[in-house]
């Protein structure tokens, strides 16, 4: 069974209207499991858009999308799917180990499981020592950490991820690259990656999903396979002939007639 | 103990004031152009406090019960009768902002309704509330419907802000994790709304204390701190200090509900009192 099957997805918001914008335009994407994808492009490509639709927080103009073999509603509702935002987006009131608890919770998890699985998750992303703080306290790189700990801890079969490590320091970066490329191995998680960065993306990914914009589509897909996704990895001839071939495939559009600076989608 | 101390403090700045204005203050009260700027200092408006503790100590009429029992009781009597107002009025005031958020038909609809009841008169609204008493209800539940009356706007309002507060993107995150309505309500819009609840509550405590207060005048109900206020005034040309006594004793009163209401903060706050930021 495939994670997530995109079928001739279209999106424009305001449709009808003069401020009508055309997101994305014919995009298919098939994610095999425990296939992990990166989508890459310049910002207003859609990427975000094309995650948001994955995860049914908004709905497309026509075209499908099927994740675990569920339409993406039922999906949703039946959280085949765990999700992180470029903003932390914690609750405040809640301390870090009820932040990583929530998804558990409206899962009607036990007390017992629920506590487990969230030290389990802070160990992972080095926080175990500020369970008991509030998001309030913690600096916006420690927040992010939190966010992705929350959004692992139902380990669910698919990853949805837009640009989580964005605000991130690049040591910090670099090492829940590896912790999450980790989890997804272990675990047989598929991932759906959203980022800015051509390294991050080709690090992470087997497969980058180079994206262009106004409208949205899918410009090319690469397959990547590096000897090893560690130290080395990050130092294999393969890997720089990957970034150069991603840079090139993102530079065929950013020189483009449709490198203009209007709305964002 | 430093917020009991700076009370105390309040409280000895307040009597000094009163006391060093009646030292300095023109005994017939500061005139400008005809008009009374300033009040009268002499004894017959401004009685010395120790006449005022005094008076408190002393019987309300010869041979009758000390002056500080009838007043504690009747700040008793208006205290429950505040309760029950503020209790309804949050009530009703958080369940208006919960249908108003669910449903923004609701809101548009009932909102203007919402502010229009507090430009009605309470004077034009008692007599028609009083007609309950005694049928419908005791006549202190009237006067529980005028104090609630005036508690439950500064909820709705101050709830309503707080339920829209949540940022779309904790919104989004409930979405994901398949929360309905009631879930997202219970888990993210009701905490999130706290902190525009709290000072939304401190406000309808006074109201409702004002409430209580004016509702026993205009309802005529017997036994409360308002009443009490009335009845004394009239004694003010023979009596001064006695009318003082009852006043002290609302504002006592107003205070008490203030403070009562602060409480209800504490334990839910905690996550506000620390605010250094680890930076790690």
């Amino acid at each position: 069974m495939t994670a997530v099957v995109v079928d001739k997805l279209t999106k424009v918001f305001n449709q009808g209207r003069p401020d009508e914008v055309l997101a994305l335009a014919d995009v298919d994407l098939t994610v095999g499991d425990g296939e992990f994808v990166s989508l890459i492009g310049p910002s207003g490509c859609g990427k975000s858009t094309l995650l948001r639709l994955i995860a049914d927080l908004i709905g497309p103009t026509t075209g499908t999308v099927t994740v675990a073999g569920l339409p993406a509603a039922q999906a949703r509702r039946e959280q085949e799917y765990g999700i992180a935002f470029q903003q932390a987006g914690l609750f405040e009131w809640r301390t870090v180990r009820r932040n990583v608890e929530l998804p558990l919770e409206l899962r009607g998890a036990g007390k017992a499981e629920r506590r487990a699985k969230a030290e389990q998750m802070l160990e992972l992303v080095g926080l175990s020592d500020f369970a008991g703080h509030y998001p309030g306290q913690l600096s916006g790189g420690m927040q992010q950490r939190v966010a992705i700990a929350r959004a692992l801890a139902v380990q669910p079969p698919l990853l949805l991820m837009d640009e989580p490590f964005g605000a991130l320091d690049e040591m910090t970066r670099e090492r829940l690259q590896s912790e999450l490329l980790g989890i997804c191995a272990k675990t047989r998680t598929s991932t759906v990656f959203v980022t800015h960065s051509i390294s991050e993306a080709v690090f992470l990914a087997d497969r980058v999903v180079v994206m262009s914009a106004r409208p949205g589509r899918i410009t090319a897909s690469i397959e990547v396979e590096l000897p090893s996704r560690d130290e080395a990895g990050r130092q294999a001839p393969v890997y720089f002939d990957k970034i150069t071939e991603v840079r090139q495939a993102l530079r065929g559009i950013s020189t483009g007639p449709r490198a203009d600076s209007r709305a964002e989608a | 103990m430093r917020r009991v101390l700076s009370v105390l403090a309040g409280l000895m700045a307040a009597a000094w004031s009163w006391e060093a204005y009646k030292a300095a203050g023109n005994p017939e009260g500061t005139v400008l152009f005809g008009v009374r700027v300033l009040p009268r200092a002499d004894d017959l408006s401004m009685p010395h406090l120790w006449t005022i503790v005094q008076r408190l100590a002393g019987p309300e009429t010869t041979g009758g019960r000390p002056v500080w029992l009838v007043v504690l009781d009747a700040c008793l009597f208006t205290l429950g009768v505040t309760a029950a107002g503020f209790a309804a009025g949050s009530v009703v005031g958080l369940i208006l902002a919960a249908a108003m958020q669910r449903f923004r038909i609701v809101e548009r609809g009932l909102l203007p309704y919402v502010i229009l009841s507090q430009t009605v008169p309470l004077v034009a609204l008692a007599p028609l509330i009083a007609g309950w008493g005694g049928t419908l209800m005791p006549a202190w539940a009237t006067v529980a419907v005028i104090a609630a009356y005036l508690a439950f706007f500064p909820v709705a309002v101050g709830m309503l802000r707080g339920l829209q507060s949540p940022s779309a993107s904790g919104v989004e995150l409930m979405r994901s994790y398949a929360a309905g309505w009631w879930r997202t309500l219970v888990k993210l819009r009701l905490p999130a709304a706290l902190p525009y609840l709290f000072p939304a509550l401190r406000l309808a405590g006074a109201a409702a204390v004002v409430g209580a207060v004016v509702g026993e005048i205009s309802t005529g109900t017997r036994g409360g701190i308002g009443r009490l206020i009335i009845e004394y005034s009239r004694e003010a040309t023979s009596d001064p200090a006695k009318v003082y006594t009852a006043m002290l004793g609302a504002a006592l009163l107003g205070l008490l509900v203030a403070g009562a209401v602060s409480l209800l903060e504490l334990p839910l706050m905690r996550h506000r009192r620390h605010v250094e930021v680890v930076t790690l």
